[in-house]
């Protein structure tokens, strides 16, 4: 007979997602792989573990290293540099469905191991790309949630229409009197720190007034938020970058990829410079991926979607813990 | 100074915010894609009992505020002062009028309450949620009308005025809620 009574201490043990809710998961796997097959593009796997690391001043990788220090390296926040690298061999359209470490990303639609679903497609811009994304949406929506007829707003309109200004001319002292008449205080350090204004503004006040079951495509970015985006020469100049918010979060990012290697290179410099001004760690940028931009990457555009994210909104779910077997925490 | 950072901020947690303790109620993560990370927080303020939100960038830290909870037993009011001891260790302390609050309709000698301190001094007083409690004045009693749903008001020992059915008399303890300050029982 079997003896072993469960003493309190004993961990908690059982998955936070029901059986029921991973089914579903599995199934919008396989569905997802059968969108991208039926339409040619290639199915890649490319390292979690990486030499070089993202600089992006808001990204935080995680260090892994072997107990000697004999390896030590950094665990990817997107699949983005390798899949350039096979993009500039000549891969033509490529996709996966990629595990990423964000460390200190934890919430209600944060988890700092998640699932990220990449693709690329060689010719496209971001018009066709939010396209297709939306072509996605909508087999996987089919059946199990209703969705209404896709919007795109420039991130301009967005924010007249949302925030009640114009993102490209306003200050930070306009910006944060927005927020103040929404009852959201500036906090301290903002000030002078328009980028992040803008990305407070965005979040406090234009994501919450978008129709959560619309999905809103919001593009052409200011320069500040190009991050990997081709700038697209106007008065004033736009990033070639979208962003798709459903459900009340934002669930996918894109790009009209960047190709000038030394425009890209500069980028680089320029965040880890910033990362060390503000006394961040400033890990190796990829020098890899820039030797594939010298080498020559195809004209292309790119996204990645939040799959955990997606998972949610199908699942009806309003914390990532629903849709995760294990998520941080009772990993 | 301990400080928390808002990566450690969770429901029940206590900061110093202005000045003022105050509680954490929720802590929501928001991180537009590549951009800045924020704590948006529902905060309340344990002096005013207000309760606001309040945006920090994630990773910064705020001091932790001293406060402590502890059950004290209630003494005696001394027509200033409301008196507590520690049970255990005898200690006494006096909570005025702003302290106490409507705690003060609750408060029966001996009886225990939550009594919260800030650097050493008494911030609240939260009676537990249900009291018993002696009913000193009402109307007589209705005999057999268990079924009418009829109330009537009737004054308690500590002075509260509580709304009871019509067939309770003077004399009896009643169970109080003290969140709703609702009757709940006729206590036997």
């Amino acid at each position: 007979m079997p003896t072993s009574p469960a003493s309190s201490d004993t961990p908690g043990w059982r998955p936070a997602a029901s059986l029921k809710t991973l089914r579903l998961r599995a199934r919008l796997l396989a569905e997802t792989r059968g969108f991208f097959a039926a339409r040619g593009l290639l199915e890649v796997e490319t390292p979690q573990l990486s030499a070089a690391a993202a600089t992006d001043l808001h990204l935080e990788s995680l260090a892994a290293r072997s107990p000697g220090g004999e390896l030590s390296g950094w665990l990817h926040t997107s699949p983005e540099f390798p899949m350039k690298r096979l993009l500039a061999a000549g891969s033509g359209d490529i996709w996966q469905l990629a595990r990423v470490f964000r460390g200190a990303e934890r919430g209600r639609r944060h988890n700092p191991e998640f699932s990220l679903l990449e693709w690329y497609r060689v010719g496209w811009n971001a018009a066709t790309l939010m396209d297709e994304v939306e072509s996605l949406l909508r087999v996987l929506a089919e059946g199990r949630v209703e969705l209404a007829a896709a919007q795109r707003l420039s991130y301009r309109e967005a924010f007249a229409r949302h925030a009640g200004l114009d993102p490209f001319e306003a200050g930070a002292a306009e910006l944060a009197g927005a927020l103040t008449a929404r009852g959201v205080a500036l906090p301290p350090g903002l000030e002078d720190d328009l980028p992040a204004c803008l990305d407070l503004a965005l979040a406090v006040l234009v994501e919450p007034a978008l129709d959560p079951s619309t999905p809103v495509f919001v593009y052409d970015f200011p320069v500040s938020h190009a991050a990997l985006a081709r700038i697209r020469p106007g008065e004033p100049p736009v990033a070639e970058r979208f962003e798709l918010f459903l459900g009340g979060m934002e669930l996918a990012n894109g790009f009209h990829e960047l190709g000038d290697p030394a425009e890209q290179q500069a980028r680089f410099e320029a965040e880890l410079a910033l990362r060390r001004t503000r006394g961040l760690v400033a890990p190796p940028m990829d020098r890899r991926m820039l030797a594939g931009l010298a080498a020559g990457l195809p004209d292309c555009a790119g996204v990645a979607l939040g799959f955990d994210r997606l998972v949610m909104i199908l699942a009806g779910a309003s914390h990532i813990d629903e849709v995760l077997a294990f998520p941080w925490g009772d990993a | 100074m301990a400080t928390y950072s808002t990566n450690e901020f969770r429901s029940g947690l206590k900061i110093l915010l202005d000045g003022d303790p105050c509680v954490v109620l929720e802590n929501e993560f928001v991180k537009p894609g590549k951009g800045q990370a924020f704590n948006r927080v529902r905060i309340r303020n344990l002096k005013t009992g207000r309760v606001n939100e309040k945006t920090f960038k994630s990773g910064e830290s705020v001091d932790a505020a001293d406060v402590v909870e502890t059950d004290m037993q209630y003494l005696y009011y001394d027509g200033e002062f409301w008196h507590f001891m520690v049970p255990d260790t005898y200690e006494q302390y006096a909570a005025d009028a702003n302290v106490v609050a409507d705690a003060k309709d609750w408060l029966k000698e001996q009886d225990l309450s939550q009594v919260t301190l800030w650097n050493g001094q008494p911030l609240l007083v939260s009676p537990p949620n249900f009291v018993e409690l002696k009913i000193v004045e009402t109307d007589p009693g209705v005999r057999g009308d268990t079924a009418t749903g009829g109330q009537k008001p009737a004054k308690l020992e500590t002075g509260a005025i509580v709304r009871v059915p019509l067939f309770i008399e003077e004399g009896e303890v009643i169970r109080v809620d003290t969140r709703t300050g609702a009757y709940v029982s006729r206590v036997k």
